[in-house]
């Protein structure tokens, strides 16, 4: 029989969340407890859900128009310019998609020649690198450092660039590390993608989640918005994730040939969730503000519990992942929670199933309660007093 | 301490009000002293008036009624409904009165051991009052949501450990 697979797909490396997870599973240990997901504990907000109710129950069971309800993209419109100042058109720059995952991968499909060189700051989430590869194009890393709290400097920006260089992958704030980028960070990234004529790729699911001022985007600067695809959802800022659903805008050349694949691979986003959405972007900003400020309110409890513990961690302003460093007891970041998850049934992400440049780290997820990370810190701070014992 | 924060510390001890004062201080990003100086303010302000307990009575083998009763009242001279209202919360078995906008004037809430106490209360004690012209009673069948919590069984967590 002939080879049934294609070999493109075969050499991309399973996801390293995925390989921990499934030793999880496996255990299948009623006293593991879990600091892992990278989804909200919040339900959707209650309003929001009633409008997908509702909309059921005026029969509204049918195709949207392929780049997505009218209505909400007017609507994404609406939030794109009070949140950040941007004015998209509607009609020609803004697509609605099955989450912000899909946005990356049509993104990057829909501008990528073979050949072409596409810039991945790690650690970073784990889609970028496979979705580069499944377009043709070739990954070129960015590992970003610890000192410079995870953010990406112009000086490294410009050490990877190659004439090859198309477009640059701007996940901030990030998953896992937290780290997010000020205006003046952005502003010298910026200076350099126009000097070299390049793409971004500004994947902003995590926007609404900052806690040091409010988050920029990179397209809001001058000159950048023609050659940014931003990229953001419903799933993080309120909590609907199962609902599946985000979108892109940006310049309409490129948004056509990310609807051309859209409309050909999945005809639209689902109907009852873009109804919902309609109603998240107008009523729902009350409930954003609320489930910030409770994750705040853990991001504080976690620093603390570390600088108590005496575990390195920068302060991470954005997400919901604080990342901090375990350097220190000569263990890799697979062995180190390999180990704690068998010892104190405790289960962390490996920094390294993000990107080389994460080891060393942990990927601690706050989308739990207070009484829930209170248990799992006791557990860690156990942990470590035995290793350093 | 500001407003915004004095307003987020009062949020916090609103729905745990058994919450450590170190942990507090914590998660609201200031210092413990600063937490103990402010609660002992607004304690002395009245706006911080008690600590309670969320009970789900229900499930204790107590017996107890709870009653919303619609008070329609005739204003007295110079003092409105202050007055009538002072003598019908200073019966210990009345939770709550509220003065209302609508069809009537005051909202009595009460808590009784049995449905006779309730009706003995609202017959020889509300009824007798001068000032009251109606009544009208309504026993609370079943508790659903109290105070901003649901009373059912706590949810589990079921997120998967799904990743992409």
């Amino acid at each position: 029989m002939r080879n049934p697979v294609s070999d493109v797909v075969v050499n991309i490396k399973p996801s390293g969340i995925r390989k921990f997870f499934d030793i999880v599973t496996e255990m299948n240990d009623p006293d593991v407890i879990s600091l892992g997901v990278g989804e909200p504990d919040f339900d959707t907000p209650w309003h929001i859900r009633d409008e997908g109710i509702y909309s059921l129950e005026k029969g509204r069971t049918i195709y949207t128009a392929n780049a997505g309800l009218k209505e909400l993209r007017q609507e994404i419109c609406r939030y794109l310019y009070r949140s950040q100042g941007l004015s998209y058109d509607a009609a020609s720059e803004v697509l609605v998609t099955v989450g912000g995952s899909e946005a990356i991968d049509i993104g990057l499909r829909a501008v990528c020649n073979p050949g072409d060189e596409i810039l991945i700051p790690q650690p970073s989430f784990v889609s970028y690198e496979p979705c580069a590869i499944l377009a043709g194009a070739k990954p070129v890393i960015i590992d970003l450092k610890a000192e410079n709290e995870f953010r990406l400097t112009a000086q490294e920006l410009e050490d990877a660039i190659t004439p090859k260089s198309k477009l640059l992958v701007l996940p901030f704030p990030n998953n896992p590390t937290g780290a997010i980028m000020e205006r003046k960070d952005l502003e010298a990234i910026a200076e350099v993608i126009r000097k070299h004529d390049l793409l971004v790729m500004s994947d902003e699911i995590y926007g609404e989640l900052t806690y040091k001022g409010k988050h920029v985007s990179i397209a809001s600067l001058p000159g950048m918005k023609e050659r940014t695809i931003l990229i953001n959802g419903f799933s993080k800022a309120y909590a609907m994730t199962g609902w599946r659903l985000g979108y892109a805008c940006g310049p309409a050349p490129i948004l056509q040939q990310m609807t051309k694949i859209h409309q050909f691979a999945i005809m639209c986003a689902p109907t009852t969730s873009q109804y919902a959405a309609v109603e998240a972007l107008r009523n729902g900003d009350e409930d954003v503000a609320q489930m910030c400020n409770a994750y705040n309110q853990r991001r504080r409890y976690l620093l603390h519990a570390f600088r108590e513990m005496g575990l390195p961690c920068f302060e991470p302003y954005g997400a919901f992942y604080v990342f901090p460093c375990i350097k220190e007891f000569g263990m890799s970041s697979d062995e180190f929670a390999a180990r704690f998850l068998a010892e104190e049934k405790v289960a962390v992400v490996p920094g390294t199933a993000f990107g080389a440049s994460g080891e060393g780290f942990l990927r601690i997820s706050y989308a739990y309660s207070l009484e829930h990370l209170k248990t799992a810190i006791g557990r860690l701070e156990r942990f470590v007093k035995k290793l350093r014992s | 301490m500001g407003m915004e924060m004095r307003e987020e510390l009062l949020k916090v001890i609103e729905k745990n009000s058994r919450i450590d004062l170190k942990e507090l201080a914590i998660i609201l990003g200031v210092e413990e002293i600063d937490v103990v100086n402010e609660i002992a303010a607004l304690e002395a302000e009245g706006i911080i008036c008690g600590y309670h307990t969320m009970i789900n009575w229900e499930k204790t083998s107590l017996e107890k009624v709870t009653a919303l009763i619609e008070v329609r009242v005739a204003p007295q001279r110079g003092q409105g409904f202050d007055s009538v209202a002072e003598r019908i919360y200073r019966y210990p078995e009345v939770n709550s009165v509220y003065l209302i906008s609508g069809g009537f004037d005051l909202m009595v809430i009460l808590e009784g051991k049995s449905l006779r106490e309730v009706s003995a209360f609202v017959s020889e004690k509300l009824s007798a009052l001068e000032a009251v012209l109606s009544t009208a009673t309504h026993f609370i069948l079943k508790k659903y949501k109290d105070h901003g919590c649901t009373i059912a069984q706590k949810k589990e967590d079921e997120r998967e450990m799904i990743t992409p």
